[in-house]
């Protein structure tokens, strides 16, 4: 086992890329210690599974190298990288069973039978998989299937690292849930680097010690889920993660001061002068906007109950913001004022945080 | 409006127009099975569907005036968007200018206006189902039929569409069925929901009314997400026992119950890792934490079960030590012996 | 389970079918069926004679030697295609510009009509001219399919298996492009050898498409007529004298309608017991 880098890494599916829109990837610089969990989190097409086969060794980037430790692995095959790679639709050997395809990675590998057996059944174990060892994984569930495909990763005891390609996609959502913390759990007990990719914000967040944002072939943000929650350091972060994203709205700077239409706002954000010229939002998440005596004038116009809170759209001028309001909170008919928790309000110029480095 | 299904589905299902109607379960829990049914591409082996006042058990899905949209986004891959738009209206005969206006009207509702000359490959996942929605919508069918429609797009995008497709249908006086097995999702839409499990209707009722007061275990079980935390409970006069260390008084409105031994579920909100006025204590051992930035998920283990606590903010834990988790008491749900909800 | 709502018209559509089978199949094996139960003096003049031609049939040596030679035949071919047309698929590039002019030259072989096929082995083999017969004349081998039953029986293997590996090998790169690219990911990943990946990946994958292969391969072979008969004509002496050409110089050499009726329904009874035999059990074994 070792850390991961990635170091000033492009790539291209293109014969001779040249403008940034030609470029999977672009200024990738990544550092991963060895036995995190750590997640990359965009939209389709953000280039993540780009990343994550350049990490397997199943793409060869264009720019940039790939070390294990210090070892550089850049030109290193997949076969020989020590990685495992649980992928989307789960992959099962049909003919065999579920102890054979356990063991595949390992007779692979030349290991003795009953080094084999005592790894298959705690595998099995830990998957709880016991009872179908012996049956065809050819007939198994979709979960069941997945369950396989992790095993084969887990098995083996070597691995640098293990990388999951969206593995949930395929399972029900009430089975997803226990299959996600089940994956925590045995990243707790194994204690290899896993790297998750997702589009799901809840299962990157949940899962993962450290994410990584991804937007448009490069990283906006990397940081703790609550790192990613409470600063965003773009507005992308702020609309992808959380759920509602974070509220957007039109601010203008008088005097140095920011205003979200005639109504001073108190941010965390400094040094307002050297986003001079840029176009300036303020950005505040639902779950730190409440209900209170005086402030910004709101109507309410509509509330969806999700059970445990419930989200409620209000309008100012013509702006909607969006808030969040506890079961049992009383919410109030038609007009009402809201507050802003100004330790989690920050301004934006052109997208990034103003006062923060650019990436 | 009214069209009833009771196919074999042993309830009757009185579907309106108005809000929407899901269908929530899991994977083979007969949603699909049930819009087949009301599509008219399968027949019921037993019972009748009727559509406003209407014996339609029969009718073949060309004759019902019907619209689907599946999980898969379908569309004719050598029609570009306004094509695809306007088939139904082409196979209906109708006029060209009757044709570009409608076409216009759908698109311009579904932001597709600027997409109208692409075709469907070169489209974005969720273009392509708006694409498809609009084809459903174009025809101003009485029954417009969702099988999971969001269920293959990203996240974020789910979220927006879940956000627009009540807006969507507002205006119309169609009768909406959107199928999905994620219980968020039903939440989130609000409307009525039919709880299904294993191809039986458990609850039909309010979204919101089947997750405060759900009949019966299977119907709470279905509607919750994280699952709702079980365990067996004894009422012994005018305490609630729940192992030798942790009991409560009844509160007045549960006077009335029979001592006896019930199921108590508790929604992972209810617990909480934060003492507050009326909570009961329980010692849990720690199991697994994850904290996602906004919300602390705490599996511990208590009797041997797990239960899951959910709570706001950050609340971290170390693994494998005790912590005192916090029942809000007054919103746990009892189940007699049947799983029958008390009601008293 | 719920039924399919019935629509009343749909039967019409079924129609045209229906009529197209009876007149191409219905009919015509009544008609033998007519045969095989009679005799005939011509002038439509018929006597009925129950199964006695059956009796012949099955009692006859000749029916058994063609019929043993049929099966051998059918062996051979089936073993030499079915491998080889997988290796030829494994061996085919997947992407590029290759994948083209590879599948093209595969289907050469199956555009020329069978006639030509057993012409220009013909001329390919003759010892004395052909290019086949000449090199191998010059290697050593005392070749001549006219006169060596060995040199006539590999002249017509050789040629049906350069006339049919090719479909073998369409079916089964069709079966292997069909198998997603995370399949090959993973065995990479899991340390799979390229013996492993073909065992465990390649071929489970390829078993409907090749089932369908040795079902068709089945099935033609032991109709092969054409080829061999522009070739050997049957000879020297009987030994390539298959089924069908059997057949044809009872029914149509020396005009016994009766017990080549009855030889043609006992050949599609075999054929059509094979088939089903073959066909449920590779079923059954998908099923486990």
């Amino acid at each position: 086992m070792s850390k991961i880098s990635l170091k000033a890494m492009k790539h291209s599916y293109l014969a001779e890329p040249g403008e940034d829109a030609d470029w999977a990837l672009r200024d990738i610089d990544i550092e991963w210690s060895d036995g995190g969990a750590y997640a990359l989190l965009g939209p389709s097409g953000c280039g993540k599974t780009t990343l994550l086969n350049i990490i397997s060794g199943l793409l060869r980037p264009t720019r940039g190298k790939v070390l294990f430790g210090d070892e550089d692995v850049t030109e290193v095959g997949p076969e020989r990288r020590n990685i495992a790679q649980v992928f989307q639709f789960p992959v099962v050997y049909d003919t065999m069973t579920v102890y054979d395809n356990l063991a595949f990675p390992l007779r692979n590998r030349g290991f003795a039978e009953p080094d084999i057996e005592i790894r298959v059944r705690q595998t099995a174990q830990m998957l709880d998989l016991e009872e179908r060892l012996f049956t065809k994984a050819a007939g198994l569930t979709a979960d069941a299937k997945q369950k396989i495909s992790l095993g084969r990763g887990l098995i083996r005891p070597d691995v640098n690292a293990i990388l999951f390609d969206e593995p949930l996609t395929v399972i029900d959502p009430h089975l997803k849930w226990v299959l996600r913390s089940k994956l925590k759990e045995l990243h707790r007990q194994i204690g290899s680097t896993m790297i998750y990719v997702t589009h799901d914000q809840t299962e990157a967040l949940t899962f993962a010690d450290q994410v990584v944002v991804m937007h448009d072939g490069t990283v906006v943000q990397s940081g703790t889920p609550i790192e990613l929650f409470e600063a965003p350091r773009h507005t992308f972060v702020g609309h992808f993660i959380g759920s509602p994203g974070m509220n957007l709205l039109p601010c203008q700077v008088k005097n140095g001061v920011p205003y979200f239409f005639k109504n001073k706002i108190k941010t965390v954000s400094k040094s307002l002068a050297s986003a001079k010229g840029a176009s300036l939002q303020i950005g505040v998440r639902p779950e730190f906007i409440a209900f209170s005596e005086k402030g910004i004038p709101v109507q309410i116009v509509k509330v969806s109950d999700t059970g445990r809170y419930r989200i409620v759209e209000t309008r100012h001028e013509d702006t909607m913001i969006k808030l969040l309001a506890m079961e049992g909170q009383e919410i109030p008919q038609g007009g009402a004022h809201i507050q802003f928790d100004p330790a989690f309000t920050r301004i934006y110029a052109d997208g990034w945080a103003v006062g923060e480095e650019r990436a | 409006m009214s069209p009833s299904a009771s196919g074999r589905i042993p309830t009757d299902l009185t579907l309106e127009g108005g809000a929407f109607n899901l269908l929530l379960g899991t994977t083979l829990s007969g949603k699909t099975t049930l819009l087949h049914m009301m599509a008219g591409l399968d027949r019921p082996t037993g019972g009748e569907i009727w559509f406003n006042g209407k014996n339609v058990t029969g009718v073949s899905a060309q004759k019902r005036n019907v619209s689907m949209v599946h999980q898969q986004f379908i569309n004719f891959p050598n029609f570009n968007v306004f094509e695809n738009i306007a088939s139904p209206l082409r196979v209906a005969r109708q006029s060209r200018a009757e044709i570009d206006r409608k076409v216009g009207e759908v698109a311009e509702l579904l932001q597709l206006t600027q997409l109208l000359s692409r075709n469907p490959q070169e489209l974005s996942g969720g273009q392509q189902q708006r694409t498809a929605l609009a084809r459903a919508l174009v025809k101003d069918s009485d029954l417009v039929l969702l099988d999971e429609p969001l269920a293959n797009l990203d996240f974020k995008l789910r979220e927006e569409l879940r956000d627009e497709l009540p807006k969507i249908f507002e205006t119309r006086g169609c009768i909406v069925v959107y199928a999905t097995s994620e219980p968020a999702e039903a939440l989130l839409l609000g409307g009525h929901t039919a709880t299904l499990h294993e191809g039986c209707v458990t609850q039909f009722g309010k979204t919101a009314e089947i997750y405060r007061r759900p009949h019966d275990l299977l119907s709470a079980r279905v509607l919750s997400d994280p699952p709702i935390n079980t365990a067996k409970i004894r009422k012994t006069g005018n305490r609630f026992i729940l192992n030798e260390n942790v009991s409560w008084p009844v509160s007045r409105a549960l006077k009335a119950m029979a001592d006896a031994s019930y199921t108590v579920g508790i929604r992972p909100h209810h617990i909480s890792t934060s003492s507050t006025t009326d909570a009961v204590m329980v010692v849990g051992k720690v199991l697994i934490t994850e904290l996602s930035g906004s919300e602390s998920t705490i599996h511990f283990e208590v009797d041997g079960r797990t239960w899951v606590s959910q709570s706001s903010g950050i609340h971290a834990f170390e693994v494998g030590t005790e912590a005192n988790f916090y029942i809000d008491v007054a919103r746990c749900l009892f189940f007699d012996d049947q799983d029958k909800l008390v009601t008293v | 389970m719920s039924q399919k709502i019935a629509h009343p018209k749909a039967w019409l559509f079924v129609l045209p079918v229906v009529l197209l089978v009876a007149f191409n199949a219905i009919i015509p094996l009544m008609t033998v069926v007519n045969y095989s139960v009679q005799e005939t003096f011509g002038n439509n003049l018929f006597f009925w004679e129950g199964v006695r031609w059956f009796q012949d049939v099955l009692r006859s040596e000749r029916y058994q030697a063609s019929l043993m030679r049929q099966l051998t035949f059918t062996g051979i071919i089936l073993l030499i295609e079915i491998p080889l047309g997988v290796a030829i698929a494994l061996s085919m590039p997947r992407k590029g510009p290759w994948v083209s002019v590879c599948l093209v030259l595969m289907a050469l072989p199956l555009l020329i009509p069978w006639n030509v096929v057993g012409a220009m082995w013909n001329i390919f083999s003759l010892p004395d001219i052909g290019l086949l017969g000449r090199t191998l004349n010059g290697l050593g081998f005392d070749y001549d399919y006219t006169q060596g039953p060995l040199a006539a029986w590999f002249t017509v293997i050789l040629m049906d298996v350069w006339h049919w590996t090719s479909l073998v090998v369409l079916l089964a790169y069709a079966g292997l492009s069909s198998i997603p690219q995370p399949y090959y990911h993973a065995a990479k990943i899991d340390g799979a050898s390229t013996w492993a990946i073909i065992r465990y990946i390649e071929l489970p994958k390829m078993k409907r498409v090749l089932a369908i292969a040795i079902l068709l391969r089945f099935m033609d072979s032991f109709m092969i007529y054409t080829e061999p008969f522009v070739l050997t004509g049957g000879g020297p002496g009987n030994t390539t004298t298959f089924l069908s050409i059997d057949l044809v110089k009872v029914a149509l050499g020396q005009f016994d309608l009766g017990p080549a009726a009855a030889m043609s329904l006992i050949y599609f009874l075999i054929i059509l017991l094979l088939s089903w035999l073959f066909y449920t059990l590779i079923m059954r074994n998908e099923q486990q």
